[in-house]
């Protein structure tokens, strides 16, 4: 017998992206394109040449995330309506932060980081109860709050950008300036990076070991807000005040973040072989993912991190080369990012090239952040340099 | 590529494959990275003497020797970079030949034994003829965007498919980005004036003169390709060379052309805080046919002749400042000056000469000042100058004063910073300003004190108007002992304070009577000193002191009490300034910026090409059977996303068993999709 010749054609033939796409695809993308285009039309006089750029990118960018990471499309639309909904409420008056319920309790940017680092804390709480019982609700509860969590923290972000043109329009910068900010940016990252592993790798078991990290930044920040008052909104200084800000901190953030996400899969992978050897039959052992699992996952991230540590590094050396008169100076900071990128292609050569995996490279993951954290914040605390915008 | 002890390799080849060898590369990998944290915990290219004391003058050396205050200066900085950049260029050199063999080969040649032994693997028996079979395994191939070559075997046919080669390209890419980004290093490097100072052609000035005056060794000319220098230009002056600091010292590097900064200027936002630094600038250049008028400012920089000017700090440019000398000791003159920044001055005292040395000037003085409910405000303090004041012995003492009063707990005081030293925290002196905001009062009070003729009356006043009410009035012995006490009190307290007082008691009077003797003077002292004030207030009109006037009287005697600790002979006031500033400039050269940029795209496409394609092999081997039956064998490799491939590989098996099987009874089917766990990891090879 014989198949004709189209249906074998359509057995083989694998869809493209866009026969993959379905209504709701389509529709999201009109939306988001829509909006884009509307900024564009409204705004574009405001703005320069390079900004012009960034908005028209972000269309691809945006539109490319959620083709590729359908979660994606309702994060971007929660953070768009709930962050225009916020601008909406200021009405233009900064002081409608303090009286206005809906400024004051949820969407002014201070409020939302809050409610961004409490979801954090329930949701580490929720998914190590989840481990624990092994409950899927409750582990589908972590999840979900994961996302709002994460939804409040780019809310806030996007707030407060619009909140430090209210105060002054001189002072309206993008909130990637200093530390407080990027704790949060930190966080958002961390947290969406995670939730697109375990969407793909469907396994919610590390949530809790991955959400301790951020736990941990989230503390930092609220120590950092409450005692140093580092959320007041501050003008930049003029060697902040450069479109080159708008992209090395965001790239560099998807490499701490991953890092970071890359240490504690390391951890998870430690922990469940210490349960494997101690207590096979015990909670752990079974629920935790299996360890060729984690191992992956920290491959994979530690890549990700890498290919944008890299990005940033060579983006800092341009406005280095902008800023201060030379893209190499063995500032402080620079050297520290050298270092941190030198450690991650020590450890992707050992892996890629000579297949080493496991343990060893569980506890490098994990060594591979602290030295992250200490080209983070280390060198801003302790070493004196160029790059001093970071300061406690 | 583990290194083989094998003796039959020459030399050559052995130093080639140790070099290439990734042992190696990793082991500088983690040595650069090691070596790189020293430069920034010891803080680099200080002056050479904060070294030395830091260290003591062992270590000093050793650690000059070492290289550690320039390490990524140092020699064996270089070599291990220089080792780093050997072993990749060998290792793209070694791996090369093999890769491109990867690239081009099918092994469409491979045994039916070899591909049952790879990791992925399935085999059909299906009720097809083998032309068919292969028909619809190219098709597959080629849907999927493989290449694919046949081969006739004896018994069989194969095909060979692998998609993916750019992954290789990432190799190439990433390992080839990372030579041209140090070449292009290297052509900004300082490698040339090491070599210069080696070959004893060039030699760093260490002396501080004029820039005019640096032998020619210690020049630059214009022409050298590459240069990163610094110079401080006032406003309306102009430069035509810059600095380039070596250790330490310094050599001068001419420009191609002049530089002229007509203004300089800092913007505010409402906060105070700064929110531009910006130079108008002028370039003087034979080759244009008129001067060049542009404004630089931080992050835009002006691009001229291969060579970028930058914003890079600012400082006083000489700014002219007038002064009134007003002398803390009667004996040393009151004088009017008006002087640079950054010149020295000769003052006649009476009995010692003395150099001011102007230092600074500064138009803002922002400082955090605590208000009545516990926030901390930015305040501006006004105009502030810095100068020192140096004896004859050489012995310099450094001075900060304000130009305007400044409000303390309400009241204003003319403050004068204090410090012997650099490293020393800075004391202040806090003279009170009178009602008209002067300094008039105060010195009126102090020359009284310091007059013997005017003290002695006003001692005399109080003395007769108080013995007048008491039983001692009339006698006169009693009179002048008590008058002459308090002469002779008042000046010990003009000439070392309440301390040198104490020390006075201290000295004359045995342990028990101290404390008697000491309230008594006290009570003396005070009488004294507010007679003089009385005085002092009555010529100037004042009849009945308010109670502002004593609480200035109290300030005062606090400030008086403190001149002894001051230590220069004149309150220094500024009365009026020109400020000049000077703009800081960094300007470089530096040809191989856009080598680097050039390897830094390639290297991040090829970090992108490395992870993210993968290397995809597939293998259809083809036996016909009879009845015309047909076993296909499949099996396939990659080199990244082995999960992925897994999945693919699945797939691929179920799509061929649903073409060319469709029903269960056509064909037996034997599955054995992969050797090992689908969850495995990606093995290098």
């Amino acid at each position: 017998m014989s198949v004709p010749q189209h249906t074998m054609q359509d057995v083989f033939a694998r869809p493209g992206l866009l026969q993959r796409l379905n209504l709701r695809d389509w529709l999201w993308a009109a939306v988001v394109l829509a909006g884009i285009a509307y900024a564009f039309a409204s705004y574009h006089s405001a703005m320069d040449a390079y900004e012009q750029s960034f908005l028209l990118l972000s269309a691809p960018a945006v539109l490319a995330l959620g083709f590729y990471w359908r979660s994606s499309q309702l994060y971007v639309l929660a953070v768009a309506l709930l962050s225009l909904f916020g601008i909406w409420l200021y009405g233009g008056d900064y002081a409608n932060g303090e009286s206005v319920f809906g400024l004051k309790y949820l969407f002014s940017s201070q409020s939302a980081v809050m409610w961004m680092s409490a979801l954090f804390f329930l949701a580490t709480a929720f998914y190590f109860t989840g481990l624990v019982s092994g409950s899927e609700f409750i582990n589908k509860t972590a999840t979900a709050i994961t996302w709002t969590a994460l939804v409040m923290g780019l809310t806030g972000l996007m707030v407060r950008w619009y909140e430090s043109y209210l105060i002054d329009p001189e002072f309206g910068h993008i909130p990637v300036s200093n530390l407080y900010e990027v704790f949060i940016l930190f966080c958002v990252i961390t947290g969406l990076l995670y939730l697109y592993y375990e969407n793909h790798y469907r396994n919610r078991s590390m949530g809790g070991f991955v959400l301790l990290v951020i736990s941990a930044a989230v503390g930092f920040l609220l120590w950092y807000s409450f005692a140093r008052d580092a959320h007041e909104i501050r003008p930049l200084v003029p060697a902040l005040k450069s479109y080159w800000m708008k992209i090395h901190v965001p790239a560099n953030f998807i490499g701490y973040g991953a890092f970071a996400l890359a240490a504690m899969t390391g951890t998870t992978y430690l922990v469940k072989q210490y349960a494997l050897a101690h207590n096979p039959s015990g909670l752990l052992a079974r629920r935790l993912p299996s360890l060729e699992m984690l191992d992956e996952i920290s491959y994979k991230a530690i890549a990700l991190g890498f290919a944008f540590f890299t990005i940033a590094t060579i983006l800092g050396a341009m406005w280095a080369a902008e800023a201060w008169g030379g893209y190499w100076s063995w500032d402080p900071k620079e050297t520290w990012a050298l270092i941190v990128w030198l450690n991650y292609a020590a450890w992707l050569h050992l892996r890629l090239t000579k297949g080493w995996t496991g343990t060893h490279m569980a506890w490098w993951s994990i060594g591979g952040l602290l030295i992250t954290l200490f080209a983070f914040l280390g060198v801003n605390m302790f070493l004196s340099g160029l790059h001093s915008y970071g300061e406690l | 590529m583990r290194l083989r002890q094998n003796h039959n390799l020459n030399l050559g080849t052995r130093l080639t494959r140790f070099l290439g060898s990734m042992p190696l590369a990793i082991t500088l990998l983690v040595v650069l990275a090691i070596a790189s944290v020293i430069g920034t915990v010891l803080q680099q290219n200080k002056p050479y003497a904060d070294y030395e004391i830091k260290f003591g003058t062992f270590w000093f050396e050793i650690f000059r020797t070492l290289g550690l205050y320039d390490v990524y200066s140092a020699l064996w900085f270089l070599l291990i970079l220089a080792f780093l950049v050997v072993s990749t260029s060998i290792c793209v050199v070694r791996n090369t030949p093999g890769m491109l063999r990867e690239l081009r080969r099918f092994r469409e040649q491979a045994q039916e034994k070899s591909l049952r032994l790879m990791k992925h693997t399935s085999s059909l028996i299906l009720n097809q003829p083998p032309a068919r079979v292969e028909e619809t395994a190219l098709q597959a191939m080629q849907a999927e965007g493989f290449r694919v070559r046949a081969h006739q075997g004896k018994d069989h046919r194969t095909l060979a498919a692998m998609k993916g080669g750019a992954n290789k390209w990432g190799y190439w890419l990433t390992h080839i980005g990372l030579v041209i980004i140090f070449l292009g290093g290297l052509l900004d490097s300082r490698l040339p004036l090491m070599i210069g100072e080696w070959r004893g052609v060039i030699q760093p000035e260490t002396r501080n003169i004029p820039a005019s005056e640096v032998p020619l060794e210690s020049r630059l000319q214009a022409g050298n390709h590459s240069f990163r220098g610094s110079v401080d230009i006032p406003e309306g002056r102009q430069a035509n060379i810059i600095f380039l600091p070596v250790r330490d010292g310094y050599l001068v590097q001419e420009l191609p052309y002049t530089v002229e900064v007509k203004a300089f200027r800092v913007e505010h936002y409402a906060t105070g805080q700064p929110k531009s630094f910006e130079s108008d600038l002028v370039i003087h250049d034979k080759d244009l046919p008129q001067p060049l008028e542009t404004t630089i400012s931080v992050n835009h920089p002006l691009v001229y002749k291969g060579t970028a000017i930058y914003q890079a700090n600012f400082g006083d440019g000489g700014s002219e400042i007038s002064m009134q000398l007003r002398p803390l000791l009667a004996t040393y003159p009151r004088m009017d000056l008006t002087g640079n920044v950054f010149e020295n001055y000769n003052l006649k005292g009476e009995d010692e000469n003395w150099r001011l040395e102007l230092t600074n000037f500064r138009l803002f003085n922002i400082n955090p000042v605590i208000s009545e409910t516990g926030e901390t405000r930015q305040r501006n303090m006004g105009p502030s100058f810095t100068f020192k004041l140096r004896n004859a012995a050489g012995e310099a003492i450094e001075y900060t004063n304000y130009m305007n009063p400044v409000m303390l707990d309400k009241r204003p005081y003319f403050i004068s910073g204090v410090r012997k030293s650099p490293a020393d925290p800075q004391r202040f002196l806090h003279i009170p300003a009178d009602s008209k905001g002067s300094t008039a009062r105060f010195f009126h009070f102090l020359a009284n004190l310091q007059d013997n003729a005017q003290l002695r009356k006003a001692a005399e006043q109080t003395t007769r108007a108080t013995m007048a009410v008491t039983a001692l009035g009339g006698n006169d012995q009693v009179t002048d002992t008590v008058i002459d006490s308090m002469v002779k009190l008042t000046r010990i307290f003009i000439n070392s304070g309440f301390d040198g007082m104490e020390r006075d008691i201290s000295a004359r009077f045995p342990p028990e009577q101290v404390q008697n003797v000491t309230e008594a003077f006290t009570k003396v002292l005070r009488a004294a000193l507010e007679s003089v004030y009385q005085l002092t207030l009555e010529q100037e009109g004042v009849k009945t002191p308010a109670d502002s006037d004593w609480q200035f009287y109290d300030d005062s005697l606090n400030a008086i009490s403190n001149l002894p600790l001051y230590g220069s002979p004149w309150y220094i006031q500024m009365t009026g300034f020109q400020q000049i500033e000077a703009s800081g400039l960094q300007i470089t050269r530096s040809p191989g910026m856009n080598v680097v940029y050039f390897g830094s795209v390639m290297l991040t496409i090829g970090v992108f090409l490395l992870f993210y394609i993968s290397h995809r092999r597939v293998w259809f081997y083809i036996k016909p059977l009879p009845d015309n039956q047909t076993e296909l064998l499949l099996a396939g490799s990659a080199n990244r996303h082995e999960r992925e491939f897994a999945a693919y590989f699945t797939r691929l098996t179920g799509q061929l068993r649903q073409v060319l099987a469709p029903n269960k009874a056509d064909g037996s089917v034997t599955d054995a999709a992969t050797n090992d766990d689908h969850h495995n990891i990606e093995h290098g090879r």
